[in-house]
């Protein structure tokens, strides 16, 4: 079991520092070591634990908890999570630490102040990438501009959600849209 | 720290704030509900720093929303703020999911939950996209614009790598920023 928890730990360590914004950019690489490399899972049994990591709260990259625990039950979740998690943290860390220490001066402030559009259209462009991921139709579309002007009146996000969920379970029960998976 | 007359987020606060938010996020719409608690809300911080955040947490390695959260909590509190950031941001996460797996294994049916939930994710996407109109809004002059422009055309629209992007036009904008404080 500890080999077991160690080589969790040595997949996930460089998928870490590959990952740039996030689960989506390494999926492809999770997969085929939990399945052709190590055989810890079928390819079924990862498209079963990428659905449930679709359904649950938090960064999609938790499917590296889930992959963890299929593995090796809680402590291979923990591993995998480690894993996943520790090295980009570090490297953030580091550079937060730095740029925590720039205080109020004014070359951070230029900096700011360039990185600020910067951010603005990575933000579209997040957007955008996420919804064809989802291979989203007309409903997405609309249900995201619809929630954004509800937001932007000034709309509670939670409200915003509670609607959404039930629309959607009312159109599910209708059978207007499938079971997805 | 960079706001003194902000107000002052304890750590006690942080955890509460990041553990909400862990749990109130579906499907990549985390950096609009952090925006919205912690600087609309709370104004812990300022717009400028939290979008270097968002700037800088795409461009290193990691999840977005997990590295936005560590650099909120260290702007805020240091290394603690930081751990208690992430400790609230991915804990009740991580024990949810597990706890969606084995309800999974013994038979429950997924299938229903994940339309809903693809719904909830999208009105979620909706809240980044929300901070970035805000933002938007208030960018002033032509050079902010025809950055965050060709940012949105080269990432979202051509697919181009981010990284390389971000090396050319990264640069450049802060060079702009520079030269239009100099011309102010």
């Amino acid at each position: 079991m500890p080999d077991r928890l160690l080589a969790l730990f040595l997949v996930f360590a460089p998928l870490s520092l590959v990952s740039l914004g996030g689960g989506p950019s390494i999926f492809a690489e999770m997969q085929r070591q939990a399945v052709e490399v190590h055989h810890w899972m079928t390819p079924q049994e990862f498209t079963e634990l990428f659905a449930i990591s679709r359904a649950a709260p938090g960064p999609g990259s938790l499917i590296s908890a889930l992959v963890g625990w299929q593995a090796a039950g809680f402590a291979g979740a923990l591993a995998a999570a480690l894993g996943l998690y520790g090295p980009s943290s570090l490297m953030m860390l580091a550079v937060g630490h730095w740029w925590r220490r720039r205080g109020d001066s004014p070359a951070r402030k230029v900096i700011e102040r360039g990185l600020a559009p910067l951010a603005v259209g990575l933000i579209f462009a997040g957007v955008l990438t996420l919804l064809r991921a989802d291979g989203a139709g007309w409903l997405e579309v609309a249900t995201l501009l619809a929630s954004a002007a509800a937001l932007l009146r000034g709309a509670s996000p939670y409200l915003v959600m509670l609607v959404v969920a039930l629309l959607y379970a009312g159109l599910q029960q209708a059978g207007a849209i499938g079971s997805g998976g | 720290m960079p706001d003194t007359q902000r107000p002052q987020a304890t750590l006690g606060a942080i955890l509460r704030v990041f553990t909400t938010l862990g749990m109130a996020s579906f499907g990549g719409g985390l950096p609009g509900w952090m925006h919205r608690e912690i600087v609309q809300k709370r104004d812990w911080m300022s717009e400028e720093s939290f979008l270097a955040g968002i700037a800088l947490g795409q461009v290193l390695p990691g999840p977005n929303s997990v590295n936005l959260a560590l650099y909120i909590g260290q702007q805020l509190r240091g290394w603690p703020g930081a751990a208690l950031a992430f400790l609230g941001i991915l804990g009740p996460p991580f024990l949810f999911i597990l706890g969606l797996a084995l309800l999974y294994v013994w038979g429950g049916n997924l299938a229903g939950l994940g339309v809903v939930l693809g719904g909830v994710a999208v009105a979620g996407l909706a809240n980044s996209l929300t901070v970035g109109l805000r933002t938007a809004w208030r960018m002033r002059g032509l050079w902010p614009w025809a950055i965050a422009g060709a940012t949105f055309i080269a990432v979202g629209l051509l697919r181009l790598p981010m990284i390389p992007v971000v090396l050319v036009l990264g640069p450049a904008s802060v060079g702009l920023a520079w030269w239009s404080a100099r011309h102010a």
